[in-house]
């Protein structure tokens, strides 16, 4: 299982959490920014986990969002679980 | 004193307009929305022909933010409450957050979205389904998205009594008035048209099965064969009269001047329908008699029964002929409980510009139909007060009475 990327992580935040005006840029600096700073909400993150869990077959703690609390954690959370499988 | 309810706002999502000008103009001109279903291929079912909202953008009208978690009539419900609050010169943020409420209506809830995540619960299992699911097809979820958007944290609820839920959601917009809620958005949104939620309509076994849009939704008419659904409906805005005035509202449309509601018996017992009732009921809550009010825009389900039980409930209460009746929503369908909101907008529209907008397609009004002075073209008239009528699945059964500013 090949590991996850920024751009795959982008992808599904913008799949749960919609992209527009209103939405802020998941570029540049968010990779260190709070999940809830970016505006995803606990449902918004709930939808996130839930694709990440299925699109690399691996299971999260209901609170991986608050364990992983930026995407850069995220990424790394994700990638620490898929490394121990390998 | 009881608090005066005043409409000082409207927003319109119809098959046949968006906006509150653009409908209002295509319904003065008999311009009808039904057409051949588009949103799936409608080839394989007994019934093809609904009211559909056709030139909607919603990442036009809506945050992006809320795209991935809404249905398709819950985007048209945000983009009408933005039109409406902005019709009403209402800035949320200026406003006392507990002291604004949202009461919709809503009968369908969101098919679409719940169509989609079904389809992959069933073909490919349960953890692909949204956890935006859990509200998204909810009958509160525009009360909901409304309330959260605009920051209105005051009472709140939804009423579902299919087509009667526009006016029970008016009803108790007043109550909340009367109890010291000084703003409310209220109104109803309605909107099925998924392979799921036709299936839903077809149950009913009312529906047309005609291919032609303008002969298809004949209420009253002696070729009556059927109703046509639709999509859409109407949000308005209600202040207490002085709160509105104090805040610098705008205009003020009219009042909500009387309200009642019933419920059928069973078809079994023989008793009478609710109608005649509810309509004296709202006419004395008004303090109105039947010659006071100018137009009664009719419930008109276009199926011989029901549109003779309404003739003759019209009939008993106001004489033969002696009250204009219209059914405007001939050329929209039945949009449930949008479609008593969207009556109830064009009520306050027909006051605003002081004429009675027309019942497209019917040619040969029939029976006891016959003795309803049935509006089939624009008609100017002096208007004080206008009844509007709805009949929902199951019996539900409302009048509201709707007064021009004094």
């Amino acid at each position: 299982m090949p590991l996850i990327t920024l751009d795959d992580l982008k992808d599904m935040l913008t799949k749960a959490g919609g992209e527009g005006a209103d939405v802020p840029s998941l570029d540049g600096d968010a990779v260190d920014t709070p999940f809830t700073d970016l505006g995803y909400d606990s449902l918004a993150m709930l939808e996130v986990t839930s694709m990440v869990e299925l699109a690399y077959d691996i299971s999260l703690e209901d609170d991986a969002a608050q364990t992983a609390a930026t995407p850069r954690e995220m990424l790394d959370l994700v990638n620490g679980l898929l490394n121990a499988a390998a | 004193m009881t608090a005066t309810a005043v409409v000082t706002g409207l927003g319109v999502a119809a098959p046949n307009g968006l906006g509150i000008e653009d409908y209002w103009r295509a319904t003065l001109n008999g311009e009808s929305g039904i057409g051949r279903i588009t949103r799936f291929d409608p080839a394989g079912y007994p019934c093809r022909l609904a009211g559909e909202i056709g030139d909607f953008d919603p990442t036009e009208h809506i945050p992006g933010r809320l795209m991935p978690q809404t249905d398709h009539m819950t985007r048209l419900a945000l983009a009408a409450t933005d039109w409406a609050l902005s019709d009403a010169g209402a800035v949320p943020t200026d406003l006392d957050e507990f002291g604004m409420s949202v009461v919709t209506a809503n009968a369908y809830g969101g098919f679409e979205f719940g169509h989609r995540e079904l389809e992959k619960l069933w073909s490919r299992g349960s953890r692909h389904v949204s956890a935006y699911q859990s509200f998204a097809w909810f009958y509160a979820v525009n009360t909901g998205q409304i309330s959260i958007r605009h920051g209105m944290r005051g009472p709140s609820g939804v009423l579902v009594s299919e087509q009667a839920g526009g006016l029970d959601a008016a009803g108790q917009a007043r109550r909340h008035i009367r109890k010291g809620t000084p703003f409310v958005v209220t109104g109803g949104v309605d909107g099925a048209l998924s392979p799921w939620g036709w299936v839903a309509y077809l149950s009913s076994g009312q529906l047309s099965t005609g291919d032609d849009p303008a002969r298809a939704y004949l209420p009253f008419d002696t070729a009556a064969g059927g109703w046509v659904p639709g999509e859409g409906g109407a949000i308005i805005v209600v202040e207490e009269a002085e709160a509105a005035r104090a805040r610098g509202a705008a205009k003020i449309y009219g009042e909500i001047a009387g309200y009642s509601s019933g419920i059928d018996p069973a078809p079994h017992t023989g008793r009478p329908q609710a109608l005649p009732r509810v309509i004296r009921q709202a006419l004395a809550d008004a303090g109105l008699e039947p010659a006071d009010i100018g137009v009664v825009f009719a419930d008109a389900v276009g199926l011989p029964e029901p549109d003779r039980a309404e003739a003759e409930a019209i009939t008993e209460v106001f004489g033969a002929g002696a009250v204009p009746v219209t059914a405007p929503k001939t050329m929209v369908g039945r949009l449930a409980s949008g479609g008593s909101a969207l009556d109830t907008a064009t009520a306050f529209l027909a006051l605003r510009d002081q004429v009675i907008p027309p019942t497209a397609h019917v040619t040969d009004p029939a029976g006891a139909a016959a003795d309803l002075d049935l509006v089939l073209a624009p008609r100017q008239a002096a208007l004080h007060s206008a009844l509007v009528l709805a009949r929902g699945t199951g019996g539900f059964t409302a009048a509201l009475v709707v007064r021009a500013a004094a």
